[in-house]
């Protein structure tokens, strides 16, 4: 019956721990999308430079990450550079290298979408007025791009929380590894244990990712106004 | 003429070019402080682009600009500096549309020049009130009209108290109704003595603003006079051809 089924989530200390598993989640996530919007934007400022060594380096860097599923940059990581190295790499740490090596390459291309987006003559003008390089780009471009860029950098960033269980497979216990060991351990007594411990999941993830959202839609209010 | 001022600018025998196409070719010209030479040309002349290479926004293949006297085409020029004395307005009214208006006319003489702000303040407020424009000083460009937002650009250049400022067809891309407002700031400034070079459409206003007229053809400076001459017995045929143009 799924109506007693909902009990699975309340015994012993099923909940804490999902919620453990669900901290370590968002721990990762969140990592890796600050250090991806900052070392995103570095990459993303290099990548509007005229100059084609730079121009060619980054776009195979980005095309890196594109093209290879990150699972694999995962196992590489994980197992592949540590073993080569002879160092031992916690789970948690591979995968934050992996997702702020993914997310700068990503937000990078965003970066450089949206100062592209803008239009020439703001370039011109600032210049004009004998504003320095960084000046340039810290008090025209910069904040003009950032509004651009809102929405597919919020994108990335749920995408990002979303594909962080995927580190499961290197041995991090984040919250659908804990649901799955629950699930494994209440099957016999609650047969529904599956219904119930994913559909929490489910809220969980909606959790995390819908006040990202929320956040957008605000900021992109404000600067309409 | 107002040959007995020192030579404020001077143009050597420049020459500009986009690969192998020519698009300036030997231009030599003087602007004397407190001179306003308008260029004229149709489009595609290339004088636009000679204003561009003024302050360094396209960069030059042969010849020499020099501002009182220093050479722009030295290796070791500080263009920040230049174009701190070379004040620029373009077409598109450029302002920075995330600031508000006096913040875009702070913006320079802060951060470039490092001035303090209440004295820039003053300053801004002062012209905007002179553009008729001190109440709006707290809005964003995209509340202001086409011509209320080219005079700010203008304010915006004035306040960096450059030596010269540049014109790049300030009313073309305007609403006829506020070519008007926008003409009447510059002859203001041509008044007060402002050194200027204005590129421009409007025949009459240049008639009325310049003292020398330049008539630029494919990129060679084709003529050079007084306005009153200029516009009323052209020397060249070009020029004649062009002036025929806009008149019905």
């Amino acid at each position: 019956m799924l109506s007693s089924g909902i009990n699975v989530l309340f015994e012993g200390s099923n909940m804490q721990r999902l919620l453990g598993g669900l901290l370590i989640t968002a721990q990762i996530a969140f990592i890796s999308i600050i250090i991806s919007s900052l070392l995103g934007i570095v990459v993303g400022l290099m990548m509007t430079l005229k100059s084609r060594v730079l121009q060619f380096v980054f776009r195979f860097y980005l095309e890196a990450f594109r093209i290879i599923p990150i699972l694999v940059w995962l196992f590489f990581v994980y197992f592949g550079v540590t073993n080569m190295l002879d160092i031992h790499l916690d789970g948690e740490i591979v995968a934050v290298v992996v997702f702020s090596l993914w997310g700068a390459a990503e937000m990078g291309d965003i970066v450089r979408g949206a100062l592209e987006s803008l239009p020439k003559h703001q370039m011109e003008s600032g210049k004009a007025l004998g504003l320095s390089f960084w000046q340039l780009y810290r008090f025209v471009l910069i904040p003009q791009a950032v509004r651009r860029m809102l929405p597919g950098a919020i994108n990335l960033s749920t995408r990002m929380v979303k594909t962080t269980s995927l580190v499961v497979m290197i041995g991090v216990i984040d919250v659908v590894k804990v649901g799955q060991q629950i699930i494994e351990r209440s099957i016999i007594d609650f047969p529904a244990a599956s219904f119930w411990i994913y559909g929490l999941i489910f809220i969980l993830y909606f959790i995390i990712c819908y006040p990202l959202s929320i956040l957008s839609k605000k900021m992109e209010m404000k600067w309409e106004s | 003429m107002k040959g007995n001022n020192k030579v404020l600018l001077e143009i050597v025998g420049l020459r500009k070019t986009y690969g192998a196409r020519p698009v300036l070719d030997d231009i030599n010209l003087s602007i004397h402080k407190g001179e306003v030479v308008v260029v004229l040309g149709s489009s595609g002349c290339g004088k636009s682009t000679l204003l561009r290479c003024l302050n360094g926004l396209e960069s030059i293949q042969g010849g020499d600009i020099k501002l009182s006297g220093k050479s722009l085409t030295d290796k070791n020029v500080n263009w920040q500096e230049v174009r701190q004395q070379i004040g620029m307005v373009f077409q598109n009214y450029d302002l920075f549309p995330h600031m508000t208006v006096m913040e875009n006319i702070l913006l320079g003489p802060s951060k470039v020049q490092k001035r303090a702000e209440k004295e820039v303040m003053e300053q801004a407020s002062q012209l905007l009130d002179r553009v008729g424009l001190l109440n709006r000083k707290d809005d964003y460009p995209r509340q202001l009209s086409g011509g209320q937002k080219q005079r700010i650009a203008i304010v915006r250049a004035l306040c960096m108290n450059p030596e010269i400022m540049l014109f790049d067809e300030v009313t073309a891309a305007l609403d006829p109704e506020m070519v008007r407002e926008v003409l009447d700031v510059i002859l203001g400034l041509a008044k007060q003595g402002m050194t200027m070079v204005i590129v421009t459409h409007e025949m009459g206003f240049a008639k009325a603003v310049a003292d020398c007229i330049v008539f630029i053809d494919a990129g060679k400076i084709c003529e050079i006079a007084e306005p009153d001459e200029f516009f009323s017995n052209p020397k060249t045929e070009r020029a004649r051809q062009f002036l025929n143009i806009f008149q019905y």
